[in-house]
């Protein structure tokens, strides 16, 4: 029995199919607000294309990437996406993931049944990153309907774009298993994900930053979901995709372990 | 004789310094409903985390022997839990959905079959006496409805054994007695029950034993009926009113009785005889007397105090 107590949380995770019921759980609960939520998700992004697309592209007039020239309106559309994704994950598996975990105590009444935290938490993250997927599908729906690009290679980025919800829930699962309310998450937006907004090229290119910030920027996970999605919005293959897709799947796989172990760490009693 | 459907050994759980649970054991047999009682503070819940695999113990075992097999917490966890049904303190409802999807998301989460889940809502939810309910969502129920909503929850997998964590806590006497009667038919339904409480009433009508816990330690152990006739003398009379309190220190009285206690206003007089006392206490008519036979609550404050603890 000693050996047990001493178990690391760091020890590897422990997945099974187990996550499915929960993840169908929040699924059902969602599937009654989907409408309103719809509403809300994409109401602001838009408001963004809208404003600094027509706004400020109008002014700006075109933006030069690379060797080619282009509309302000797609260069942003094509950034913000990726910012749509963080935001959505982030939400969902800050403030609804510790409505679920802390207010309501449903992962305690899950694990009453056999149900690994493991899983649970593993079920959390997958949700978070259906949800970023939904959000950016209804935008992308905007988006065609608007004409900003009819690029067939959309297709890829959406499934890129679910890999950036992924990597955005895991890291925000971190700080859930940090928060003794929900105040804390807004350090986290305020400090972390909104200069990450600044830094990774969404609003204007990269090459604009100074070089020392500019070395940091390139490594950010929102710069390598820009990277990748933004040339298929051009209907052009991203540069150096294995890199990208490198530091994405880095910071998912690194972060849902910290969480994890942050997480166990807070239900061990 | 069979295997006990669980078997605590020599459990240890230390936060820091402080030891919350330190040396307990225990078994339930087959049928049984085993009460913890204690103040609070007295490592129950712990004690039930732990067998639940949610805490770690620092020491000891807790072992299953459920379908015939013995599994050990928490390395099987999973197998275990799959056969138990748990009620825990607080409601851990799904307060967005209504009761029927209540149950059949529980039920998924035990890996069975949608068909098999909705096949059993109508009878769990009559057992709760929630039939005309099963639309409605939990924020629409009384606590009454709540507490036998998680019940029937824990029921869905149609579990060997119980662990109930103070089922009937801030509930009125009316939903108390339709959980008790609930909880009668599910033992003699053959299911056997571990149940924390804080009303002694529930504890003697409902458990078969009673396990005594305070400052993590078991202080005591038994059938409520032999556990009252092992410490206390079998009658109480109580004296109260203007002047009661001087009556302790009275030697006539003190010489008829075997034990005097003060609570309060009131005192305490133990005794196996109580006819001299009560005739001598008729020479005091402006004080109240109650003359009854010694308890489940008289032996819990005797063994665990009178004093209020820092929770309570």
């Amino acid at each position: 029995m000693s050996q047990v107590s001493t178990a690391s949380v760091w020890s590897a995770p422990r997945l099974s199919m187990r996550w499915w019921p929960v993840f169908l759980r929040n699924l059902l609960v969602w599937r009654k607000l989907a409408i309103p939520s719809l509403v809300g998700n994409i109401a602001e992004p838009l408001m963004w294309l809208v404003a600094f697309g027509y706004g400020l592209g109008a002014l700006v007039g075109q933006v030069q990437l690379g060797d080619q020239k282009v509309p302000y309106i797609l260069f942003l559309a094509s950034g913000s996406i990726c910012m749509s994704a963080m935001n959505a994950a982030s939400f969902e598996a800050l403030y609804s993931a510790f409505s679920r975990m802390h207010v309501q105590k449903t992962w305690d009444g899950i694990m009453n049944a056999p149900v690994r935290l493991d899983d649970v938490v593993l079920a959390e993250m997958l949700w978070a990153a259906f949800k970023a997927l939904f959000t950016v599908t209804a935008i992308l729906g905007v988006m065609l309907a608007l004409g900003i690009s009819h690029s067939p290679k959309l297709l890829v980025a959406w499934p890129v774009l679910l890999g950036v919800g992924i990597t955005f829930s895991c890291i925000a699962l971190i700080f859930n298993a940090l928060a003794k309310g929900y105040d804390f998450f807004t350090y986290y937006f305020t400090l972390f994900l909104t200069p990450m907004m600044f830094l990774s090229g969404i609003f204007f290119p990269r090459e604009q930053l100074p070089p020392l910030v500019r070395a940091v920027a390139e490594w950010l996970p929102l710069s390598a979901a820009v990277e990748l999605v933004r040339p298929l919005f051009l209907d052009r293959w991203p540069a150096d995709p294995l890199r990208h897709l490198a530091v994405l799947a880095v910071f998912a796989v690194g972060s849902f372990w910290v969480a994890l172990a942050l997480t166990r760490r807070r239900f061990r009693g | 004789m069979t295997a006990p459907l669980i078997d605590v050994s020599h459990l240890r759980k230390r936060y820091g310094e402080a030891v919350v649970v330190d040396d307990v054991s225990f078994h339930i047999a087959p049928g049984e409903c085993l009460g913890v009682i204690g103040p609070n503070g007295a490592g129950k819940t712990t004690t039930i985390r732990m067998a639940l695999g949610l805490a770690t113990p620092d020491g000891g075992e807790v072992a299953y022997t459920l379908d015939g097999t013995r599994r050990t917490m928490p390395a099987d966890a999973l197998a275990i839990k799959a056969r138990l049904g748990v009620v825990s303190q607080f409601d851990t409802l799904d307060p967005d959905f209504n009761l029927a999807e209540n149950l059949l998301v529980y039920g998924r989460y035990f890996g069975m079959k949608d068909a098999a889940i909705r096949a059993r809502i109508p009878q769990l939810l009559e057992f709760a006496a929630l039939s005309h309910k099963a639309e409605a969502k939990p924020g629409e129920l009384s606590g009454g409805m709540k507490r036998r909503l998680s019940l029937a929850r824990a029921l869905v997998n149609d579990p060997q054994l119980l662990l109930l964590d103070e089922p009937t806590t801030g509930l009125d006497p009316q939903a108390r007695h339709l959980m008790w009667e609930r909880l009668q038919l599910l033992l003699q339904q053959g299911k056997s029950i571990l149940l924390t409480t804080h009303f002694m009433d529930e504890a003697e009508r409902l458990c078969h034993r009673l396990l005594v816990l305070d400052h993590g330690r078991k202080i005591a152990e038994g059938r409520p009926r032999d556990l009252i006739a092992e410490h206390l003398e079998p009658d109480v009379v109580e004296v109260y009113g203007v002047g009661a309190l001087a009556l302790a220190q009275d030697t006539a009285l003190r010489a008829l009785s075997a034990r005097v206690e003060v609570s309060g206003e009131t005192v305490f007089f133990y005794t196996a005889q109580a006819h001299p006392l009560l005739a001598a206490l008729e020479a005091h008519p402006q004080l109240r007397t109650l003359h009854r036979p010694a308890n489940l609550e008289d032996l819990f404050l005797k063994l665990t105090g009178r004093q209020i603890r820092e929770e309570g």
